[in-house]
């Protein structure tokens, strides 16, 4: 190896380890604020790894008495506006991608583009009249804003790129359009349809600012209970890293698990909730 | 194995081209017949969608706070604006917010992506790690971040001691308050761009890397004159798309600073809330929102002109 192959190596490990260290080491800064007691936390200069560690800051959040129902809530408003979304989404994806619509994109950019907070104030009052504030359903319904404009927008890009062929040959055969979704297109589709689902989950347990109005007391998902937890319990810092671990440790977890498909579905896309 | 990759794509060329031949016979049949699949997300685009939109632009025209009843004022919630100083502050933190955090992630997530273009070991679980807080939960990292910026107990002060650095307010003094919000911004959205940005390069032919080499092309020229002319399209792609989530950001601050101290982080979308959900003045609330969806677009219309600016100029400098 020449100096200058070795000095380009060098540089390279240099800027690897300057871009990827911020991550790193926030994640392991945070598990560490997560596993100290007050007095360690609190402690200058900072301790990374305290000689006892506090199991207890997970347990105090887990048995803390609405964490469960939150959970809950979070699985119930994500699970059911990812299902919506993906039966509604999907076939529209595939309609609008044999129908060469690709003028109707820009109807999801501008989807995309519009404030969440504009969607908020009519369909507040609007639930407000229908009566169902005190449901999940308006969480439900709201974060459908960020599900079908994800799904139709991946489904289109995968839709496109599958070949017609078969599905020609099965219209000729005299199969209707809807059975050539179902048993062609379809089958074809599903690593697509895995992207869309699994950013779908993302976008819709990452959202805050659609809970923050819309839920109450007993509505509430995680990412909003645990910002209610700095604004009314003066929760020491342990227990809050610990809670906030837990809630994005399911997406963290699927992120890196489906890190191919991820970056698949964002680059074709481009795409982010919210 | 180029070639290879070109031979399929003749292939299937070939293939798309022999189909729209079959298709003659029988014209329209083939992209008619498909509305059926595409009616319940109009049902529920139109629902959740458009019909706030059209609901937010009427209720811009009155006079309204929950619990009291409407008249119609005409644009005086929009004359209201400008004579409103808060808004105008907001405004203001709205651009350089948004200014500073399209430049930052575009420079560091190009730079993330030339780096992770190249080979080496380990490369799919670092640039894994690098994506992570991009997909984080924005709340809960904001959480960490609050505490990381501690003046007293915050490890940042703490990393900064250790290069002889004076200790920071970061986000507890109006002066630092958005350049610190800006770098969890950063942060967090980097990888975004890394991603589109290393789409775009290994989409790049190495036929004009050959030659340039041939030539006798320094890494830096090759980088210089090839790779980033050739990636700006894409970066341009990503300055859109974050300008666009910048201008909306809302989670980071809101967790952070609630807009403060005082009202110097306090960003449109964060005066919109308080106008809309702490004081309940739906009417000013609506039309703050509309001037706001205004302002996204205006936005992006300047970068996809800019793009299309880049793209010309390139040709120029080609020519």
């Amino acid at each position: 190896m020449s100096l200058k192959a070795i000095l380009d190596r060098t540089l390279l490990w240099v800027c690897v380890f300057l871009l990827v260290s911020p991550a790193v080491l926030f994640f392991v800064w945070m598990i560490s604020l997560s596993l100290k007691y007050e007095i360690d936390n609190g402690a200058y200069p900072p301790i990374l790894i305290p000689e006892t560690v506090a199991w207890e800051n997970y347990a105090e959040v887990l048995k803390s008495n609405r964490f469960g129902t939150y959970f809950i809530n979070s699985i119930l408003v994500t699970g059911a506006a990812t299902l919506i979304g993906l039966v509604v989404g999907v076939p529209a994806g595939y309609g609008l991608a044999r129908m060469k619509a690709r003028r109707t994109a820009m109807l999801i950019l501008i989807a995309r583009m519009t404030p969440g907070l504009s969607y908020l104030i009519p369909l507040f009052l609007l639930f407000r009249w229908m009566g169902i504030m005190g449901t999940l359903w308006p969480q439900i319904i709201i974060h459908l804003v960020l599900t079908v404009p994800i799904v139709i927008w991946i489904m289109i890009s995968y839709f496109e790129t599958t070949p017609m062929e078969l599905e020609e040959a099965a219209l000729i055969d005299g199969a209707t359009r809807w059975e050539v979704f179902r048993h062609v297109a379809l089958p074809i589709a599903k690593p697509g349809v895995v992207v869309a689902m699994i950013l779908a989950v993302i976008f819709s347990w990452n959202n805050f600012v659609f809970g923050i109005v819309l839920a109450g007391r007993e509505t509430r998902t995680l990412p909003v209970a645990v910002y209610n937890m700095i604004s009314y319990d003066q929760v020491s810092w342990g227990p809050l890293a610990a809670a906030a671990l837990i809630v994005t440790l399911p997406v963290l977890v699927v992120t890196l698990i489906a890190q191919r498909q991820i970056v698949a579905g964002l680059t074709a896309g481009a795409v982010k909730g919210g | 194995m180029n070639e290879a990759s070109l031979g399929q794509a003749a292939a299937a060329q070939a293939a798309a081209a022999s189909s729209t031949m079959g298709k003659a016979g029988r014209p329209p049949a083939w992209t008619g017949g498909y509305w059926p699949f595409v009616l319940p997300a109009v049902v529920v685009i139109l629902a959740v969608i458009l019909f706030p939109w059209v609901f937010t632009i009427w209720m811009s025209g009155q006079e309204w706070k929950l619990g009291q009843g409407s008249s119609f004022v005409g644009l005086a919630n929009y004359w209201r604006m400008t004579g409103d100083d808060r808004f105008i502050e907001s405004f203001w933190h709205t651009l350089s917010y948004t200014a500073l955090s399209v430049i930052l992630p575009i420079l560091v997530g190009t730079i993330a992506a030339v780096v992770f273009n190249e080979r080496f070991m380990g490369r799919g679980v670092l640039r894994a790690l690098f994506v992570l807080p991009m997909m984080a939960t924005p709340v809960a990292i904001a959480l960490v971040w609050t505490m990381m910026f501690h003046p007293q107990l915050g490890v940042l002060n703490y990393l900064l001691s250790l290069v002889g650095i004076p200790p920071q307010l970061w986000v507890f003094h109006p002066g630092s308050v958005i350049p610190s919000l800006v770098l969890v911004e950063t942060w967090q959205w980097s990888p975004l761009v890394m991603l589109i940005v290393l789409g775009g390069l290994s989409s790049i032919p190495t036929e004009p890397y050959e030659s340039a080499v041939i030539d006798g092309a320094s890494r830096w020229q090759l980088l210089r004159h090839i790779t980033l002319p050739m990636v700006a399209p894409f970066i341009m792609v990503a300055a859109l798309i974050r300008t666009i989530d910048a201008v909306k950001s809302f989670d980071i601050i809101f967790a952070i600073t609630q807009g403060g101290p005082g009202t110097a982080s306090e960003t449109i979308n964060l005066y919109l809330y308080s106008v809309a959900f702490a004081y309940y003045d739906i009417g000013y609330g609506s039309a703050i929102a509309v001037i706001f969806f205004g302002l996204v677009v205006a936005l992006s219309v300047l970068m996809v002109w800019l793009r299309q600016r880049t793209q010309w100029s390139e040709a120029g400098a080609a020519a």
